[in-house]
């Protein structure tokens, strides 16, 4: 018998501040812990009583590498509550919009925070000394991406650009075809990186997963769908909470979500390509074939296949959007706040992110509900590494705490976003 | 852009809106108006790639930024990053996983930082949201100043003479 105990600290490349514990007794694991220690945000209790038109801005704040998919639920949250209905040349604004951020955020992760672990890199600096070519194409095509949400939410890192109802200014579509050309060159590196990360040593591992995510009638979804998963979930928006529930953990700052069964879920890009692969364009299907994918793929290690296979995705619906982009009458469609409450839920590049708020006579917010993808998956990521710590118990402690650490950034955890929660727990003796 | 911009650029990094973080902009501010034209005055918020594009192609660039290493608030530390690897535990007042000296650090592995990079720290007091620059630091902030353009006159007459 044989304990040992693997304890990361303080957790790299990845997004906020948390740290990893796992204990084991002979061949079994008999502690995880994924602790966030992240203080507390406190959004849901600051939106009380804000003006309802303010929630994109302040929520935006949530994240600075996903702050369009906070725009986008919250704007969708209201309108739901409002019953307003979004002109279709706007909507596919906000494709498009969203298109710049899952560009940015994925090929960040996948050339800085994720690819390092499979060279076996300490990080992306390291690994940029002998694979340049390939750092400087994630680089530029993170700034593609950039550059969309720059254009369209009027700066990169916290666009402002975004209301309740459509957008403030949109811009005149000489400037949109202005992006066409990088957008092409990025389109190309996407296939390259498709290709590159299919060429990565990744570990065999495969767990049967709920997968959850919006699927659209026609669409790889954005903005707009119903929820779904693989074990016959198929739920309107309004009803996620009859569904799915977060609890406090003592050992995380952040809520931890499961289905009201108990069980934890999958939310993100692997989700996401499980559950809609037919609905991508068959030359981004054969991209993803070719690199090894099947339809579904449960191998959460190929995440940076699929979030590849995701940004070739989103080069070539920005490219299409911006070919039948048409202006809109007026940027944006008055909203006429009433008493009530409405949900939102989109696909941010890590996962689906509900909103749900309360609005009363004077249109200001009373009550909030945010639930970010990672607080979703925190508990399928600790599931994770009590399956894989046990298959992996021969190899040297630094490999498999090195292959522990990968599997946590296998969901692209984004802790910022997870500890923005309202709820303080103070025991009293 | 292309690699002909022969040119110095000047950088402030930070955030105006988090007390002693503005202290980097305030710089780039107040030398905006002292320097004569030809020499580039940006201001940035820190995040990484976004510093590699500003200073691509540059000879030389000057980035100016709060740290808070611990040592006596309005302390100017001066660091030869061409020479010498940036400490990232200076700047732990980032808001980004990809700041300021993971970028210098990434561009010094990809051949592409300018030749001359030097980085003027500010030790800050205070980084709370909405208040207003120490006093110590905005004394640091006009010393830096003053240093900087010396330095670039300095820089200048000691500048080969030029061809064209």
């Amino acid at each position: 018998m044989k304990n040992r105990t693997i304890k990361v600290d303080y957790l790299a490349r990845v997004e906020g501040e948390g740290g990893l514990l796992i204990k084991v007794k002979g061949n079994q694991v008999s502690e995880v812990k994924l602790r966030i220690f992240e203080p507390p945000r406190f959004f849901e209790a600051f939106l009380r009583g804000r003006h309802f038109s303010e929630a994109p801005d302040i929520t935006a704040r949530i994240c600075g590498i996903c702050p369009v998919a906070y725009q986008m639920s919250a704007c969708h949250a209201m309108e739901d509550a409002f019953g307003a209905q979004i002109p279709p040349p706007i909507r596919s604004l906000r494709r498009l919009l969203y298109c710049g951020e899952w560009i940015e955020s994925h090929a960040l992760h996948i050339y800085l925070l994720h690819a390092p672990d499979f060279l076996g890199y300490e990080d992306a600096i390291r690994m940029a000394k002998d694979h340049p070519d390939a750092v400087k194409r994630g680089l530029r095509l993170k700034k593609a991406g950039n550059a969309i949400v720059n254009l369209l939410g009027g700066r990169e890192i916290h666009p402002i650009n975004v209301r309740v109802g459509g957008f403030y200014k949109i811009p005149a579509k000489s400037e949109f075809l202005a992006l066409a050309e990088e957008l092409k060159w990025a389109r190309e590196a996407s296939l390259e990186t498709v290709r590159w990360v299919a060429s990565l040593p990744i570990p065999d591992f495969e767990r049967d997963y709920e997968f959850v995510s919006l699927r659209h009638p026609d669409e790889y979804p954005f903005n707009e769908g119903r929820i779904v998963s693989n074990r016959g979930t198929d739920i309107a928006v309004r009803e996620y909470e009859q569904h799915f529930a977060e609890e406090h953990v003592a050992h995380s700052n952040a809520l931890h979500s499961a289905t009201k069964e108990g069980k934890s879920y999958f939310v993100g890009p692997l989700a996401r390509y499980s559950l809609n692969f037919d609905r991508l364009p068959s030359h981004v299907q054969d991209a993803a074939r070719a690199a090894g994918l099947g339809t579904v793929c449960r191998n959460p290690f190929q995440g940076i296949i699929v979030r590849a296979v995701e940004t070739l995705y989103a080069c070539d619906e920005a490219l299409r959007l911006i070919d039948a982009f048409e202006m809109p009458d007026r940027p944006f469609v008055e909203v006429e706040p009433r008493v009530g409450s409405g949900c939102g839920c989109t696909e941010a590049p890590r996962g689906s992110l509900y909103h749900r708020y309360r609005i009363d006579e004077r249109g200001l917010i009373s009550d909030a509900k945010i639930v970010p993808p990672t607080s979703q998956n925190l508990k399928t990521i600790e599931h994770d590494l009590l399956d894989l710590v046990p298959k992996n118990l021969e190899m040297q402690k630094d490999r498999l705490q090195w292959r522990c650490e990968a599997a946590v950034r296998n969901y692209d955890p984004c802790i910022s976003c997870a500890t923005h929660f309202l709820r303080l727990e103070i025991e009293k003796e | 852009m292309t690699g002909l911009r022969a040119t110095t650029i000047i950088i402030g990094v930070g955030n105006e809106s988090r007390g002693d973080d503005g202290a980097g902009i305030a710089a780039a501010r107040l030398l905006k108006s002292r320097i004569t034209p030809g020499i580039e005055v940006l201001e940035q918020s820190g995040e990484g790639t976004a510093l590699m594009d500003a200073w691509r192609g540059a000879s030389r660039v000057i980035l100016i930024d709060a740290v808070c290493s611990g040592v006596t608030p309005g302390t100017i530390h001066r660091l030869d990053a061409a020479a010498t690897p940036v400490p990232t535990s200076i700047f732990p007042c980032s808001t980004h996983s990809f700041g300021l000296a993971d970028a210098i650090e990434m561009a010094r592995a990809l051949h592409e930082l300018p030749p001359q990079v030097i980085i003027y720290g500010i030790e800050g007091a205070a980084f709370d949201e909405g208040t207003p620059l120490s006093s110590a630091v905005e004394l640091a902030i006009r010393a830096v100043a003053d240093q900087i353009q010396k330095e670039l006159q300095i820089a200048v007459l000691e500048s080969p003479p030029s061809n064209t």
